[in-house]
């Protein structure tokens, strides 16, 4: 709970102190200070439920999945399917076949340019994205432009970090094939209207790709309402082990694709002359993929669902207004990303000390924030910095962190002053 | 609560806040470009250096970067003033291989001075460019690099 004098509304449908005794992590100290975990946006830590789960597992169902027709392998693969489910409620999609897996959203979005891009966009055809993204949805999309002879084209966004949507209207015209941008943004916060983006979009006849890395574990999606042709995700932001991720595409998009990696079990028929490939999801997931992984991704969802998306969107709502309040009171500290719809993000600069330098002395008060362009340089240079320190909360967050935050701050103005 | 880490020492502090010799040499002998494109440092190096005798009449450094990258360059620049080629080039080896954790200025011999403060850095390997980007681009000015130095 905040101090009286901070006048937020403490209500909350969580109980804090709960939640936190879920996440083994947070008990830890780092030189000597109590943790204060602020680098949810890089990754984020397990509860106690995902670690069980993977060992348990392990230790007693391990299988290799799709092949063996023995019982370790058919429960595991029954247990692999069963948390493809999960993730097909979770986003909402209708049919849990229309989720891929993949190594996480990098390499989701790396699927869709490949298979989906190689096939459909060619010489003379546009790609819109925006000006706040990550790397991952930049690079794959210029690799395609460059190999394709087709433009890349970029949304701009304002002051506050917005994206300018009538900007975005005059970018739509009949030579563009794909729009791909971020839900939220990682290195600002900036939660994209993404309904009116793929609305819009398809009004041009063009498909829509939503990177969902930052917001499927922090607010409810549901891609059947967005009506996106592909939302992409990574476990290891939603509490899940790392290495595992996928992306949701409509049926009718996955049929008309052909595969990305090729090998075993993304095949119908193998002769030495001829392949066919196997209906998706399999046509997409050659080799054995990671099955512990997924199994963990299935908890962790059942995990946050029970919790509640909506709790946890409105509690880190909470936490969002507390710590822009906190830091917009310190003389010297400018915060970089000032949308009206925010997730709980902040990125800011200091007029006397680099990022880097405001990471590492955070760090020893045993504060995780990252310092750097967070993979997001175009948005760097559209702000004019060279890097922002980043504060990204979870709903393992609390109040009195974002007090130590705000403190140690402070005492790293004074000593670089 | 102190920030009394081997990284932040004043002295560091002090050369941040006004680092030495930050200009531009008009008509440098050498000059070179640096930058660590994990964090976005970017430095430009200019040395005046007398060829017959071998020595660094002047050096200079601008560009953007952390503290330690700031305070790097500024205590290189008035360290390396009126230095031999030759031991310019010793110094080097010895500062890069301090900041690696390879030499031990307490316990080995070197030429380093008061340089070796920044011996803690070997205890932040994520910070160890911050601190060779500046001496990395003087090297590359001396053997009269065209291309940019990079870190990676
Ligand atoms: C918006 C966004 N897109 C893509 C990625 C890449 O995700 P991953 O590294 O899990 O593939 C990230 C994570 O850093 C992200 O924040």
């Amino acid at each position: 709970m905040p101090d009286s004098n901070t006048g937020l509304a403490t209500k909350s449908a969580l109980d804090i102190e709960k939640v936190r005794q879920d996440f083994p992590v947070l008990s830890q100290t780092v030189h000597g200070k109590p943790l204060v975990y602020l680098d949810n946006a890089a990754t984020t830590h397990k509860p106690q439920c995902v670690i069980e789960r993977v060992r348990e597992f392990d230790a007693e169902q391990y299988g290799t999945v799709r092949r063996g027709s023995y019982k370790m392998s058919e429960q595991a693969t029954l247990l692999y399917e069963e948390a493809r489910q999960k993730v097909a409620d979770f986003v909402g999609a209708p049919d849990r076949k229309e989720i891929v897996f993949t190594s996480g959203t990098t390499q989701a979005i790396n699927l869709v340019a490949y298979s989906y891009g190689r096939k459909f966009v060619n010489a003379g055809d546009e790609i819109i994205i925006s000006n706040i993204e990550h790397h991952a949805n930049i690079v794959p999309w210029q690799v395609l432009c460059e190999e394709k002879g087709a433009r890349l084209r970029v949304i701009p966004v304002n002051d506050d970090g917005e994206l300018i949507m009538e900007e975005y209207e005059k970018l739509l015209n009949e030579k563009t094939r794909l729009v791909a941008v971020n839900h939220i943004s990682n290195a600002l916060g900036t939660i994209n209207p993404v309904k009116e983006i793929i609305r819009k979009g398809h009004d041009a006849g063009a498909k829509v790709l939503i990177d969902g890395a930052q917001s499927s574990p922090h607010m409810k999606i549901d891609v059947k309402d967005l009506d996106c042709d592909f939302y992409t995700f990574s476990g290891h932001k939603m509490y899940a082990p790392s290495g595992i991720g996928g992306v949701y595409g409509k049926m009718d998009l996955w049929e008309s694709m052909g595969p990305y990696v090729t090998g075993g079990d993304m095949i119908l028929q193998v002769t030495l002359e001829k392949t066919t490939y196997a209906k998706p999801p399999a046509r997409f997931e050659a080799g054995t993929p990671p099955i512990t992984q997924v199994i963990g991704l299935g908890t962790a969802i059942d995990y946050i669902t029970e919790i509640g998306l909506d709790n946890i969107f409105e509690y880190e709502m909470s936490l969002l207004d507390y710590a822009t309040r906190l830091l917009g009171e310190i003389d010297g500290l400018r915060i970089i990303g000032n949308a009206r719809e925010k997730a709980s993000i902040i990125s800011f600069v200091l007029d006397v000390a680099h990022p880097h330098d405001v990471s590492s002395m955070l760090d020893q008060d045993g504060i995780a924030v990252r310092g750097g362009h967070h993979c997001a340089q175009p948005t760097m240079i559209r702000f004019g910095v060279p890097a922002t320190t980043r504060a990204s909360m979870a709903f393992y967050n609390k109040y009195e962190e974002l007090d130590a935050l705000a403190e140690s701050i402070r005492k790293v103005i004074k000593l670089f002053s | 609560m102190s920030y009394d880490n081997e990284l932040y020492q004043q002295v560091i502090l002090d050369h941040n806040r006004n680092p030495k010799n930050f200009r531009e040499i008009k008509n440098a002998t050498h000059h070179c470009h640096g930058i660590n494109p994990l964090c976005g440092d970017d430095m430009t190096v200019y040395m005046e250096v007398d060829s017959e005798q071998g020595v660094i009449r002047d050096i200079s450094f601008v560009g953007t970067g952390c503290a330690i990258s700031k305070a790097s360059s500024s205590m290189m620049t008035a360290y390396l003033k009126g230095r031999s080629l030759e031991e310019s080039r010793v110094i080097f080896d010895e500062f890069h291989k301090m900041v690696l954790g390879e030499l031990d200025p307490e316990k080995q011999e070197h030429h380093l001075g008061k340089l070796k403060l920044f011996r803690g850095i070997r205890d932040y390997p994520s910070r160890t460019k911050c601190a060779s980007l500046a001496w990395h681009t003087m090297i590359g000015a001396l053997d009269k690099k065209t291309e940019e130095i990079s870190t990676e």
